[in-house]
Formats: C-alpha cells, structure tokens, sequence
C-alpha cells in the first residue's frame, strides 16, 4: 500500500513538473534564433521566408503554439524535427541507445574503479599509494570533461594509433531494434575512451566520497562494537562500515546522474558520438526548435524517473528510511 | 584504429583474402551532411557536393572557372535569348531508366518552383524539347549567365519521380527527401542523417574515361574541427573538409598526409550603416575606417596566411574582379582624414558580428574594433551565434555588421545584387545590404549587366561598379577565405578538387 501511494504521488509530482518543464522549454524557443535561416539558401527573399513561416505556424500568437503543442504533446507527439524531417521524440528514441550505453560505461568505470580507490584510501591513508590517489582526484576534478577528452583522443587516437578517435563502431542490431555496440570489439574500443572521459568527473568525487563514509563509519561505535565482538577484520570492514557508507553514495549518485546527462553534451561532441547529447547540441547550433523540446523533456523525464528510483532504492539499503508520501 | 585495422589485414592475408584489397574504399568527412537527398530543396554546398556524387550537372566547372561537358555534350546559342544544349546519348539512371530531353526540361521546371532555386533560373522564361536528346532554354532577354545556370541543372529520373511523388517539401518527409535516382558516378545504399552516408560507385556510369576507382565512399558529418583533424590523423578517415586554419601546420608536417589549399571565392566584409549612425554617412569617415584596417594583417595574425586580403567583393578570375583596386591600408593617412572629417574627434559605433559563422569572425571584429580604436571611433561590440545573427541582421540591429558572401552563380554582379544594391524589399534586390549604402549607378550598371551579353562591355561594366565602391569606401572589404582539403598519402584529392569547394569524388583516385 505504502508504495502505491508513493508511486501516484510521484507521478501527479511528474506531472506538474513535466508541465512547468515544457512550458519553460517552449517559452525560450523564441530567443533561440529564427530556424527558417537553417532551412532556406540565403538568396531566398523575405516574402518567400515569411511564407513559410506561416506555414510553419511561427507567426502565431505564443498561447496559440503552446496549446497546439501540448495538444499534440499529450497525444505522444512532440513536433517535428526540421533537420530530420522525422518526429521529435523518435529521432531522440533513436539516439538514446548510444547514448545509455556511454552511461553504462561511464558508470562502469567510475563504480568499479572508486569502491575499491576509495576503501582503500580509507584503510591506508598514510601509504604513498593512497596519497598519490587523492592528490591525483583533486586535479581530475578540476579539469574539464572535454579537455579530457581531447587529451585522450590526442593521445590514444592520435599519438599511440590504439584507439579509435571518433564515433560509435560497428553496431550490432538487437531483437527489439536497440543498436548496441557492447557486442562487437570494434564497438567495445570505440566506447572505450569517451566513457573514460565521462567517468573522469565523477570517479574523483566517488573516490573522496567513499573514502570520507568510510573513514567515518570505521570510527563509529558500533564497528569498534563488532571489533570488540571478535568479528574478523575483514567482515568488519566490508560488510558492517562499508554497508553504511552507500547510503550517502546512493543519493549523490542519483543526484549525479543529472549531470552525467549533462555531461554527455560534452563528450559526445568531442567524440562524435551519435547519441542524444550530441543530437542536442547540433540541434541548439540548427535551431531546430522541436527537437530541443523534446530533448528538455525526455531528460527531464529521466530525472523524475532516476529520482524516484534512488527514492526507492534508499529505503532497501537501509528500511529505516521513510519514503516520503507513505504513512508510518 | 590502426591495431585493429592490422588484425583485420594480417586475417585477411591468413585467409588469402587479399584480392580484395582492389575495392577501394574512401573515408571522408565533411563538417555537414546534406540537409536532404532531394537536390531541390535547400541551396546549400552540401546538397551541391551530394548532387555532384549522385547526379550529374549539363556542365560543370574546372579549375579555370570554365565549363566541361558533362550530360550536355555541346552548346549553340541559337540567338539572343535561345541556347540550345545537345544531350549525351546513352545515359541512364540508377533506376535503369534513360535519360532523355523530357528529363531535363522536367527537372527545369521543377528547378523553377524550388523556393531555394527560382531565383537563380528566374530569368529562364521556358525549356523545351526540341527532339529526345535536344533541350531548348529562352530567357526573358539576353543572358550572359545561361551556362553558370547550367551548372545547377542536375537531370533528376522524372518517370522514377512522377511515381514515387516530387513534391518539394521544405520540413517534413517526402519521396524526394529519401529516395533517389540520378545519372552520377554513385548510388546510396544507407544513410543516416547526420551520422552517415555510405555511397557505392555505379556500375553502368557513363563516364567511362573518369580515372576514378573508389567503390565504395563513406560520408561522416564531423562538426568539430579539432574530432576532424584527429580522424584524419588517427588514420579513422582518409579526406577532410574544411582543414581549420589552426592545423595547417600540423597537417603539413604529417608525413602521412597532405594538404591543398586555395584561395576562395567568399568576401568577408564590414557595412557601415550611415542611416543609423550619421558620423558613418560621412565619406572621408568611412575612407578613414578602410584605412584604419590593417586587413593585410588580420589575414597574417588571425588567420595565419589563410586568407586572400581583399579590396573588393571580386575575387580574381571573376569577370568584375578590378586589378586596380589594392588593399588600403594607412594610419597615418586615416588620421589625417579623420581630422577633416566631420567628426575630428571621433565617435562611438556600435557592431554586431557572428561567432560561429565565418572562420574567426569574432576575433577578426575584436581586432578591427582596436584598429578604429586608433583613429578615435570607440567601438561597442556584440558578437552571438549565427541563430541569434541573422534576425539581428534583418533588423540592421548595429552601426556596423558583418557579412561573408559567396556568389551562388560564381558571378560578380551576384555580389552587388543582394550587397550594394539600394535595398528594395519588393525585388529583393539589397537584400543583405544591411548599411543601407545606396548609389544610382551602382544600381544602373549592375541591371545592366545582368543582360548585357557582350563580354567586354560587361566586364567593363562590372569592374566599374568595384571602382565605384572602392572610391567610395561602399563597405570595409576584409577578406576571401581561402580553402583547405586534406588527405591521407595515396588519396589524389589534388585534382578532383576545385574553388567552388565541389570536389569531383567520382574521378578520384586512390592509389593505395
């Protein structure tokens, strides 16, 4: 009962939210530029351009758009891409498996190199090793993702010759049209360095992070309680201070998923990369007006999503947080 | 890349594969993909180059701005206002289908309801087909400019058309915009917008003498100068375009790849606005701003040697490029005149220039701002992406702007038209003269020779107009952008390459 109640709350809260979302993405459209310059030759005349835009309804009144569009929004459809000539919302459909997949492996990255970076840390904070670590987090937080990346395409791409610098790869096609690249090796290389890239802004931040709960958790009583018990050491690390430092990992992570979204834009630039960042940003430079709005709103609607599930994952790593909106 | 690529090499041999190593294939990438597959729909340099690949023009341009046969195998100007072309015979579509008289006459009139195109064949009142491999062109007087016009008529498969749908639609999908039959060297068997576009030679090409050898040439869109010149390096493509002028030196001393540059037919200039600012109105101010401009050395520092200084709209080997007219550049004499101006102790202006439009525009206006700086005039820039420009443009929202123009028919008078004509929204004529510069001759001469025929008068007439703008310091002439190609060794881009930024890829040849 708790979680149904959680979820319908949840949802009419995505509602409103979504709504002011869409309502701010459409009001700014007009301060984008005029998309019929990205459309035309430039010897079109005036009169030819103004008829177009007629046609395109970009002469109407702003309420007149705004309800025509949520008219269509409600009924699945989010206006037509300019560029691609092809709704909106399946041009982003198209360009999200890319994209997730960059995710994936900057969360791969990131999660399987800062648990063990930052236990470690924790463990043996006086050893050079552990030192090196945490002097090395404080300059990857303060470089840029696309230096980064250009740093490694320079390197790896360039330099070395190991790496491809650009694009996806070959593609394997999925049973239910999802086009992966995680099943070729050409694929695999090609995900290789921009997820190193994406993950290089998180993986300091989880590295302090775990390290800072960590080091916290090892002073508390109740690990010097299980200590006292005769408990090994071992146990007492990993599974009695560890348990308690993903707490604060879980919701930092849920918080950082937004900016990882956000930082796709980057690193899918400096790589080439077809996914929806990319798509975003070409389509900010072509003023493919449509197509913006529908970015906003699918990313805002991943946010509502990814917060509702950390929501719901805190309170099955530790059941004596409360989701808001359940009676006690 | 290069492991990979090793893998797959020392595989092939293993399995004694190498035989197919004669299937060349070309990795290139463009800044841009074409908008559309329909050639009609935008006038854009990409739908030119994917027209070039997969269509075939009546005639095309060479190196030396001339015109080679391509589906029009000859020409006679019959009269004043009638020239008649003489088809290739032979020649099929990619869909099987002859080319034909009714093809070209179709493709002509569709040209003429292309809200992009009309205006360039506005002049051409009819086609006809005179006989199945003759076409008949009359214009509404006499044209010098029937074979530039030429140049764009690219013979669509009208049968192939008329069943599938020719509507030209501008912002939705139709036939045209994804389907595609034409004569050119290539088909195109996948395509997806904006990541790639993969071409395969045409087998039945009824060039046979073209050298070229590529079979199979793949087209990446790569916005970023920097991803594009790391793809050539990293060896992941084989040609780029454009080469930002920051990697020239780079590339050149590459041993594994090669560059050509050229000088370009695109001006950049400054307009001064007199109607909004009245110290700009003034002569001897507006001979002292060209003079105050050291654009020799804004083509030095800013664009490193990658640009041609102007000062004129005309670049050389146009018919009104004026050998006269040379870059001005003087401090000391803009000082004088702007002591005898009407403003001695200068003024404020203000500018609005793009960031993202033209090679280093915003740093080219940064530093022409402290140049007029010299001479007293306390510039107020704006600079902004081309989405937020252009509005601002049409509304001649500063005292000075900025505008880069490429003549469309490779013509100096196509200059004039739309930037130092008086501006006059009913014929569209000034339409980007956003300094609102206005002189009777200027607009009398350049009418003219829009149907003057005889070439010497017209070329006299043309250079007249440059004399008459430089005198008048019309506008600030910066400079043309020269372009810049580049390949891997082994790629012959050299000769396939050409001004108009068109590069010939069915006669390219790959030597390894």
């Amino acid at each position: 009962m708790h979680i149904i109640a959680f979820l319908i709350r949840r949802a009419l809260q995505a509602v409103i939210v979504m709504f002011v979302i869409s309502l701010i993405g459409f009001s700014i459209q007009g301060n984008l530029g005029d998309p019929l310059r990205e459309l035309v030759g430039q010897s079109v005349s005036e009169a030819e351009r103004q008829l177009l835009r007629d046609e395109l309804g970009l002469n109407d009144p702003f309420l007149i758009q705004y309800a025509r569009f949520l008219g269509n929004a409600l009924q699945g459809d989010l206006g037509t891409s300019y560029f691609f000539k092809r709704p909106a919302l399946d041009v982003i459909m198209d360009k999200f498996p890319a994209t997730l997949e960059l995710v994936i492996g900057a969360t791969f990255i990131f999660l399987a190199l800062s648990i063990p970076g930052g236990i470690y840390c924790a463990i043996n904070r006086d050893k050079w090793i552990a030192k090196t670590i945490m002097t090395g987090s404080i300059i990857g937080i303060s470089v840029p993702v696309f230096l980064t990346a250009i740093f490694l395409v320079w390197i790896f791409g360039v330099e070395l010759q190991w790496l491809p610098a650009f694009g996806r790869g070959d593609t394997v096609e999925m049973p239910w049209g999802w086009d992966t690249g995680f099943l070729t090796l050409d694929g695999l290389a090609h995900l290789l360095l921009p997820s190193i890239a994406l993950s290089s802004i998180m993986l300091p931040l989880f590295i302090r992070l775990i390290r800072a709960e960590m080091m916290e958790a090892m002073g508390t009583d109740y690990v010097r309680f299980a200590r006292a018990k005769g408990l090994s050491t071992r146990r007492v690390r990993y599974v009695h201070a560890f348990r308690n430092t993903l707490l604060p990992v879980v919701t930092v992570g849920g918080l950082m998923i937004g900016t990882l979204i956000a930082y796709t834009i980057l690193t899918e630039t400096v790589f080439q990369w077809p996914g929806m960042g990319f798509l975003f940003l070409e389509a900010v430079n072509r003023v493919d007006t449509p197509l913006i709005i529908a970015y906003i709103i699918v990313v805002g609607l991943i946010f509502v999503v990814v917060n509702t599930i950390v929501d719901f994952v805190y309170t099955l790593i530790n059941p004596m947080v409360k989701l808001p909106g359940a009676k006690s | 890349m290069k492991t990979l690529r090793h893998i797959a090499t020392a595989t092939a041999i293993l399995l004694g594969a190498t035989g197919l190593a004669s299937a060349q294939t070309l990795n290139f990438a463009y800044d841009a993909d074409p908008v559309s597959l329909d050639p009609h729909e935008q006038l854009s340099g990409g739908t030119l180059q994917l027209s070039h690949m997969v269509f075939d023009p009546l005639v095309r341009w060479n190196k030396d701005l001339g015109f080679d046969a391509r589906l029009a195998e000859s020409w006679e100007r019959v009269d004043d206002t009638t020239m008649r072309f003489k088809l290739r015979e032979g020649v099929t579509f990619h869909s099987g289908n002859p080319m034909t008289a009714a093809d070209v006459v179709w493709t002509i009139d569709r040209l003429k309801s292309s809200p992009d195109f009309k205006g360039i064949f506005s002049g051409w009142t009819s086609a006809t087909a005179v006989d199945d491999m003759t076409v008949e062109i009359k214009t509404d007087g006499p044209s010098p400019l029937v074979m530039h016009t030429a140049t764009y008529v690219f013979p669509m498969d009208s049968k192939f058309y008329e069943e599938g749908g020719a509507d030209i639609v501008k912002h939705g999908d139709s036939f045209a915009s994804k389907t595609i039959s034409g004569t050119g060297p290539f088909t195109i068997s996948e395509r997806e917008q904006g990541v790639k576009v993969v071409f395969e030679r045409n087998a039945n090409y009824w060039d046979t003498n073209s050298p070229g050898n590529v079979q199979t040439a793949i087209l990446t869109p790569i916005k970023e100068a920097p991803t594009r010149v790391a793809a050539l390096l990293a060896g992941d493509v084989d040609f780029i375009a454009p080469v930002p002028p920051t990697d020239l030196e780079r590339i050149e001393a590459d041993e594994n790849t090669q560059l050509v540059t050229m000088s370009g037919t695109r001006i950049i200039t400054l307009q001064l606005n007199g109607k909004r600012n009245e110290a700009l109105a003034d002569p001897k101010v507006r001979l002292a701003m060209v003079n105050a401009i050291n654009n020799q050395g804004i083509v030095d520092k800013i664009m490193k040697g990658f640009g041609t200084t102007a000062a004129q709209n005309s670049p050389a080997g146009y018919l009104g490029h004026n050998p006269d007219l040379k870059p001005r550049f003087d401090l000391e004499k803009a000082k004088s005149l702007m002591a005898e101006s009407s403003h001695p102790d200068g003024f404020s202006a203000t500018m609005m220039c793009p960031n993202n439009r033209y090679v280093n525009d915003f740093k080219i206006c940064e530093a022409a701002a402290a140049m007029l700086a010299k001479i007293n005039i306390d510039i107020d820039l704006t600079t902004m992406p081309k989405a937020q420009y252009w509005p601002k443009f049409d509304e001649r929202a500063a005292d000075i702007m900025m505008i880069g123009w490429h003549a469309d028919t490779e013509d100096s008078a196509n200059f004039y038209e739309f930037l130092n004509m008086t501006p006059d929204a009913d014929t569209g004529k000034g339409q980007y003269n956003s300094g609102g510069y206005s002189n009777a001759k200027v607009d009398e001469l350049t009418i003219a020779t829009l149907t003057e025929t005889d070439e010497a008068k017209r070329t006299a007439d043309l250079q007249m107009v440059e004399k008459i703008l430089y005198d008048e310091a019309a506008f600030v002439p910066l400079h043309w952008q020269d372009l810049a190609w580049a390949a891997r060794k082994g790629v012959d881009i050299e000769p396939v390459l050409n001004v108009m930024n068109f590069p010939y890829l069915g006669d390219l040849v790959i030597s390894e």
